[in-house]
């Protein structure tokens, strides 16, 4: 198969129409595709969907507004991800290089350790991501060294570290009847808590950041070159820098905080959309983000409907995500050498 | 146009490397950089192209500041080869030589018609245009090195700055480049490049210039600067020169 925008546009958008249809359909409650199609359109046109009120508060209320979130979660990490790899000029960095996920970690487990409610714990691992990103690249900046980058990838690597034992301490402290609990199934990544009220600050922050990074994809093949050919072609590359790291940022401790912990979509997601699309960023972006949304839809409806218990979405990512990443360092490095 | 420095100080931030440089290139001229390791050709290098900011003095572009100018105004004037690299990512040769025209879309553009016409124009003229759709990745040292040349000749620059073009490249290679850097200087770009081997330089370039230690030690036509004296002294090593009736060329002694 040729590689082409065209072809990855068009399997990432048969994907994310199946996975639409597979969240929406699959669950306890039986309802139809037709029931889907009556009731968003009567929430477009105002008219009565005719369908069943329980059924409508099923696709409404209940898989609505867990599939947009893991539509925007799939999406933002996986685009956050790719836009890491060119940054960092390493396909094997994910979203979470720099401290955002381990620093939202520490935030949520916080807030689960002084008994706030939701809506704090989840504004606590927004402020956490973000901090933790500023510090290292504050750190970065402060110790100037030839390579910028380099220095960036060792300050996320110390700080992450430091953070993750900062969560080991709140654990150790936790009270292990009631908070312990929360704070693992937390740090597992979960979408069963979203409701319709989370979606609006989630779906402002990623969707900013995310358009953010869309934006900016022509200008990131240059971003992945050494730091002074990119200058010489005409690219600030300290503000560019700056720009990318901030939007992925944001997206990524706002995931984060919606979902908590979901490991290795941001890294695999990328990859399978390069395989589609080669590696060119214009091309590349787009497609991982749909490919991404696509895959968090289907893994989520796995993790709801497979057991009778949620299976937790990060241990599911990284089940599905191991076994074909190791397949794909087999057959596709010819994209990075 | 003219690229120039008067008594120039460069080096890092911590370190100085060289200091009291004079150097001057004006358009369809070649000059060549020659010196032993270590002896301050990289820095210079990165410093006229606006790279390195001067410890003392100022590079000027036709009796303008560099600094003054902006990063992407500077881009269309100069273009810059590095040394051959692989690179982390499979691009299209295409889309590296595509990436030449960065400083003349916005922020958020996309290549355009006329973006893609210089970027094939420009692998024409080096006579690569069958590259084109191929991995960089997978293609020879030679011809990624042609590659490079197009990305930075699809700056649309009045001048080209090329770092060891000939380094790590087959003996075949070596005269394909050096015959594109003569022409380029033919058509009345300005071309600088470092070199290590004397005969390069002897070959392609108008006037050469011999730095050591931070300190250019000979400037001028080529045929004065590239003495057995001056390349004995300059590197430190006995040169066997090789004469014929016509030319003259080096060997390391």
């Amino acid at each position: 198969m040729r590689r082409s925008m065209f072809s990855g546009l068009t399997v990432s958008l048969v994907l994310l129409a199946a996975g639409f249809a597979f969240a929406f359909l699959i669950g306890r409650f039986p309802v139809s595709l037709g029931d889907v199609f009556a009731v968003l359109w009567s929430k477009i046109s105002g008219t009565p969907s005719g369908v069943s009120q329980a059924a409508e508060a099923v696709i409404l209320q209940v898989r609505g507004p867990r599939v947009l979130a893991a539509f925007l979660v799939g999406a933002a990490l996986s685009v956050a991800g790719a836009a890491f790899q060119g940054l960092f000029r390493n396909p094997l960095v994910s979203p979470d290089i720099l401290g955002a996920s381990s620093g939202a970690a520490l935030g949520a487990v916080l807030g689960i350790y002084f008994s706030l409610g939701v809506f704090a714990i989840q504004g606590f691992a927004f402020l956490g991501g973000l901090v933790a990103v500023a510090a290292v690249y504050a750190i970065g900046s402060a110790l100037r060294m030839r390579d910028p980058i380099l220095v960036l990838v060792l300050a996320g690597v110390v700080i992450g570290a430091l953070l993750g034992s900062g969560v080991g301490l709140i654990k150790y402290l936790a009270d292990p009847y009631n908070q312990l609990p929360a704070i693992t199934f937390w740090l597992l990544g979960s979408l069963a808590a979203t409701s319709a009220a989370d979606l609006v600050s989630l779906v402002s922050l990623i969707a900013i950041g995310t358009a953010v990074l869309l934006l900016l994809r022509h200008r990131m093949n240059v971003m992945s070159l050494p730091e002074e050919e990119a200058r010489a072609l005409g690219v600030s590359t300290g503000p560019m820098r700056i720009a990318i790291v901030a939007a992925a940022t944001l997206v990524t401790a706002a995931s984060v905080a919606a979902a908590g912990i979901i490991g290795w979509v941001g890294l695999v997601v990328p990859h399978i959309a390069r395989s589609l699309t080669g590696p060119d960023f214009a091309k590349l972006l787009p497609v991982a983000a749909i490919l991404g949304g696509s895959f968090l839809l289907f893994i989520d409806t796995i993790a709801r409907t497979a057991a009778s218990i949620e299976i937790p979405l990060g241990i599911l990512t990284a089940f599905v995500g191991t076994p074909f990443f190791i397949w794909l360092l087999a057959s596709m490095q010819k994209d990075w050498s | 146009m003219t690229i120039a420095a008067e008594n120039l100080s460069i080096g890092y931030r911590d370190r100085l490397v060289g200091s009291g440089v004079s150097i001057s290139l004006r358009e369809g001229e070649s000059l060549a950089l020659l010196g032993p390791n270590g002896g301050g050709k990289t820095t210079l290098l990165k410093t006229l192209l606006g790279l390195l900011p001067p410890r003392k003095g100022e590079v000027t572009l036709n009796g303008k500041a560099l600094s003054a100018i902006s990063i992407r105004e500077r881009a269309r004037r100069i273009g810059y080869v590095p040394q051959v690299h692989t690179g982390t990512f499979a691009f299209t040769v295409e889309t590296v030589v595509l990436m030449g025209r960065t400083a003349y879309g916005s922020l958020f553009a996309k290549p355009g018609k006329e973006d893609f016409a210089v970027a094939a124009k420009m692998l024409a003229r080096l006579g690569i245009s069958h590259l084109a759709q191929r991995s960089y990745t997978e293609i020879s040292g030679g011809e990624r090195q042609l590659v490079l040349l197009a990305r930075a000749l699809a700056q649309e620059p009045r001048f080209v700055v090329l770092d060891e073009p000939t380094a790590s490249l087959d003996f075949g290679n070596q005269g394909k480049v050096m015959r594109e850097i003569e022409a380029l200087a033919g058509a009345g770009l300005g071309v600088l490049f470092t070199t290590h081997d004397p005969n390069h330089a002897l070959r392609t370039a108008h006037r050469v210039c011999l730095l050591r230690e931070g300190a250019i030690v000979a400037e001028g036509k080529t045929s004065d600067v590239l003495t057995r004296e001056n390349l004995e002294a300059l590197y430190g090593a006995k040169v066997l020169p090789v004469i014929d009736s016509r030319q003259v060329a080096f060997l390391p002694g």
